[in-house]
């Protein structure tokens, strides 16, 4: 269970990011999840929403989108997704493959609202 | 609504510590190896097995990680080198700022080889750099030989794949080649090496294992600095 300390750390970037945005507050952050990082989503999810509970972050969206492992064939340059387990390569055969996708975990972006142009509870700043 | 790309890790700030102890052990010419497994495949039983065969005038250090005891920590210290144990309190894993702290009051000046055994946990140590040079895995015969399969991330992420407790193959019904098999799925090519830490089967290959790639190591070191 160490879904805890990484949305954590995911909330501790949103709100380094936002020191640069003044006059907005975040809606939703996005993450990259590989699936070869033994993250398990849904308690990522569990965990966000349960530390964003009764804080300023509260309305936070928590967005996740799983990047599946991809290989390139080294023969013969082809890039495929690898399917149980398979790293030959569909186009040539080889074995000679390597990774280049699936082991990510990395924000990806962050969605920020000027305070007073959204009606989700937000009091402006002006 | 504006969307402001961020591109950076989740860990970043773990990255950047393992980062900086990485910088350190190469000024320093260390080979770091973070050892993970389940709680009782053997990782202090390796290490164990592994001081006992090192000369005593060799120059390496142990940090041992646990949730709670100093259990590892004095089975090893019998051996006469520098040992500190990590207990996290809960955390089911070591990061890189438990490694800083706890190489504070070390000289690395005085060390080759620093062997880190993670918290034993086959999940979520392998999120974690630790500015290792390599991680190691340590699976034994009575887990299972699907394990590489159901828990692909830290079989995928380590050079190296010890199947422990080999002298229990005649009781139990493990297929190894069918665990070495499955290990080489996730990571192709991957190194095994199957040993039994009780009956000393398979360790001369380990010790090769770890003495060619302190050899390795220092030559790239060498390599890097001329």
């Amino acid at each position: 269970m160490h879904e805890l300390g990484i949305a954590n750390s995911v909330l501790e970037a949103v709100r380094t990011e936002m020191a640069r945005h003044p006059g907005t507050y975040p809606c939703k952050v996005g993450v990259r999840v590989g699936e070869m990082t033994a993250i398990d989503q849904e308690a990522l999810r569990f965990c966000f929403e349960a530390i964003i509970v009764e804080t300023d972050l509260e309305s936070l969206e928590l967005g996740i989108e799983v990047c599946p492992r991809r290989h390139r064939c080294l023969a013969c340059g082809h890039e495929f997704v690898v399917r149980d387990y398979d790293s030959r390569c569909p186009q040539c055969a080889s074995l000679e493959t390597v990774c280049i996708s699936g082991d990510e975990l990395e924000l990806a972006y962050l969605e920020v609202e000027e305070y007073g142009t959204s009606s989700v509870g937000e009091k402006s700043t002006q | 609504m504006e969307r402001v790309a961020l591109e950076k890790k989740v860990l970043s700030e773990n990255d950047r510590v393992a980062a900086d102890l990485r910088a350190r052990f190469q000024e320093h010419g260390i080979l770091c190896l973070n050892l993970i497994s389940s709680p009782g495949s053997g990782k202090t039983s390796l290490l164990e097995r592994t001081l006992e065969s090192l000369p005593r005038q060799d120059r390496v250090a142990v940090l041992t990680g646990d949730i709670q005891t100093e259990n590892d920590a004095n089975r090893l210290r019998r051996f006469n080198f520098p040992v500190k144990q990590i207990t996290t309190g809960g955390t089911c894993h070591l990061d890189a700022r438990m490694i800083e702290r706890h190489l504070a009051d070390w000289n690395l000046g005085d060390l080759d080889l620093l062997l880190i055994e993670n918290v034993g946990n086959l999940v979520c140590p392998s999120s974690y750099d630790l500015g290792e040079a390599a991680k190691i895995v340590v699976l034994s015969v009575t887990e299972g030989e699907d394990k590489p399969l159901k828990y692909p991330s830290i079989f995928f992420k380590s050079d190296l794949l010890v199947l422990n407790k080999i002298d229990l193959l005649p009781y139990v019904p493990f297929d190894i080649e069918a665990a070495a098999d499955n290990a080489r799925k996730v990571h192709p090519g991957m190194e095994i090496v199957k040993v039994s830490c009780l009956s000393g089967d398979g360790l001369r290959e380990w010790m090769d294992w770890l003495e060619h790639r302190r050899r390795q190591h220092k030559a790239l070191l060498q390599e890097t600095a001329s």
